[in-house]
């Protein structure tokens, strides 16, 4: 019974090998400013071992051109970014293929550069699949997301609102613990001279940040007495 | 004596106590209204602002996202504040109607609701000065763009009230 379950499962994972076809992986669209530089990714994933004869290709079709042309390719451990073309010395292969990453990067982006990207992978003997594509688009500005300005506003405005609440409960509190303690010093005060003085000591001690309230409070007992 | 002055004088603090909790609550329901209807401008059947962008067709509705506009979101921003300070400060009002030592003044319910006023102030301006930019010569501004500007001085009055209301009995 064992031995037939594994015996399945080998068959169907030599099966599973051989007819799943090489995925590739892109971001669907990408945005950036003009002037600055993008990075369009692409992976692939595939059940064969990276072969050193991996091989990436991109593709580019202008917004409103009906062809695409060739502007990279990767084959045979060389890059060969287009010589001819609108990337002219504009392209970079930042990917790094023993780690099935066939990444490239655009340089100074310009509004003709609107369109977009397909790129093709293969790795032998795993050379079927489908290539991926991006969308590339170029903005003068980057348009601020719907909802982000309005979220970031109220957000900052209940904030402050619940800061402001917690800061006056705390005062109130704050107050009340103060009265409280001076309160205690007073009582003992008129019950025992000197041993108020010392119970007020004590209090100043436990309440490390009342020790300038009990520091003054003590000088104007201090003064009081010697009026006396 | 005392207790005949105090019968008579009831039934006027029920009425100026009626009056207050109607104004606020028509304000608080004006507010919901201008913010959640997507109707500040209108260009026959089709409404913009402050949501959607939406046509009526066939009966039903054709709605899209609108452009959002930094300002626009500012305009969204402050009126949900308004709306939300407005109801807040109805729940404070109820509570220290409660809560509150006698002769006291509502402070609390007078600040809220008078922040409410602001903040719808400072949506309808905003939207008054921006829209023109994107507003065909055609368009007219619609119910909802009406209500906020109406919401303003109501909130504005209410919490004035507020302020000089003081709680007897």
């Amino acid at each position: 019974m064992l031995s037939v379950l594994a015996l399945t499962s080998v068959v169907l994972l030599g099966i599973a090998s051989q007819s799943t076809a090489l995925v590739v992986n892109t971001d669907s669209e990408k945005h950036a400013l003009v002037g600055s530089d993008v990075r369009l990714s692409c992976s692939f994933f595939s059940w064969q071992w990276t072969s050193p004869e991996v091989s990436f290709t991109w593709h580019y079709r202008p917004d409103g051109a009906k062809d695409a042309i060739s502007i990279f390719h990767y084959g045979g451990g060389e890059a060969y970014p287009a010589n001819k073309g609108p990337f002219q010395n504009r392209l970079e292969f930042v990917g790094n293929p023993s780690r099935r990453d066939g990444s490239i990067l655009i340089k100074n982006l310009d509004f003709g550069d609107n369109g977009t990207f397909t790129c093709d992978a293969k790795n032998p003997p795993d050379i079927g699949g489908h290539p991926s594509t991006i969308r590339l688009l170029v903005f003068e500005k980057v348009p601020v997301q719907a909802g982000v300005i309005t979220g970031s506003i109220i957000g900052v405005v209940l904030g402050l609102l619940i800061l402001v609440v917690a800061i006056y409960y705390l005062m109130r509190f704050l107050v009340a613990r103060r009265v409280f303690s001076l309160s205690m010093s007073k009582h003992g005060k008129k019950g025992k001279g000197k041993e108020g003085s010392q119970q007020k000591q004590a209090s100043a001690v436990t309440d490390p940040a009342k020790l300038k309230a009990a520091a003054s409070e003590k000088k104007k007992q201090e003064s009081r007495r010697e009026k006396k | 004596m005392a207790d005949e002055a105090g019968l008579a004088k009831k039934p006027k603090m029920l009425v100026i106590l009626f009056a207050t909790i109607v104004l606020h609550l028509t304000s608080l329901i004006i507010l919901f209204i201008a913010t959640c209807a997507s109707a500040w401008r209108t260009h026959g059947d089709t409404s913009y602002d402050l949501w959607y962008d939406c046509t009526q067709i066939n009966g039903g509705y054709k709605c899209s996202g609108n452009g959002d506009a930094d300002w626009l979101q500012a305009v969204q921003a402050l009126m949900v504040l308004a709306t939300i300070f407005c109801l807040i400060s109805f729940i404070i009002f109820l509570c220290q109607l409660f809560t509150l030592v006698k002769g006291g003044r509502f402070f609390f319910t007078a600040v809220f609701q008078i922040l409410a006023s602001l903040f719808v102030m400072s949506g309808a301006i905003i939207y008054t000065v921006m829209s023109p930019q994107w507003k065909n010569d055609s368009d007219t501004y619609g119910y909802a763009f009406v209500l906020a500007w109406l919401a303003f001085p109501l909130t504005l009055i209410s919490g004035l009230i507020y302020i000089i209301l003081r709680k007897k009995e």
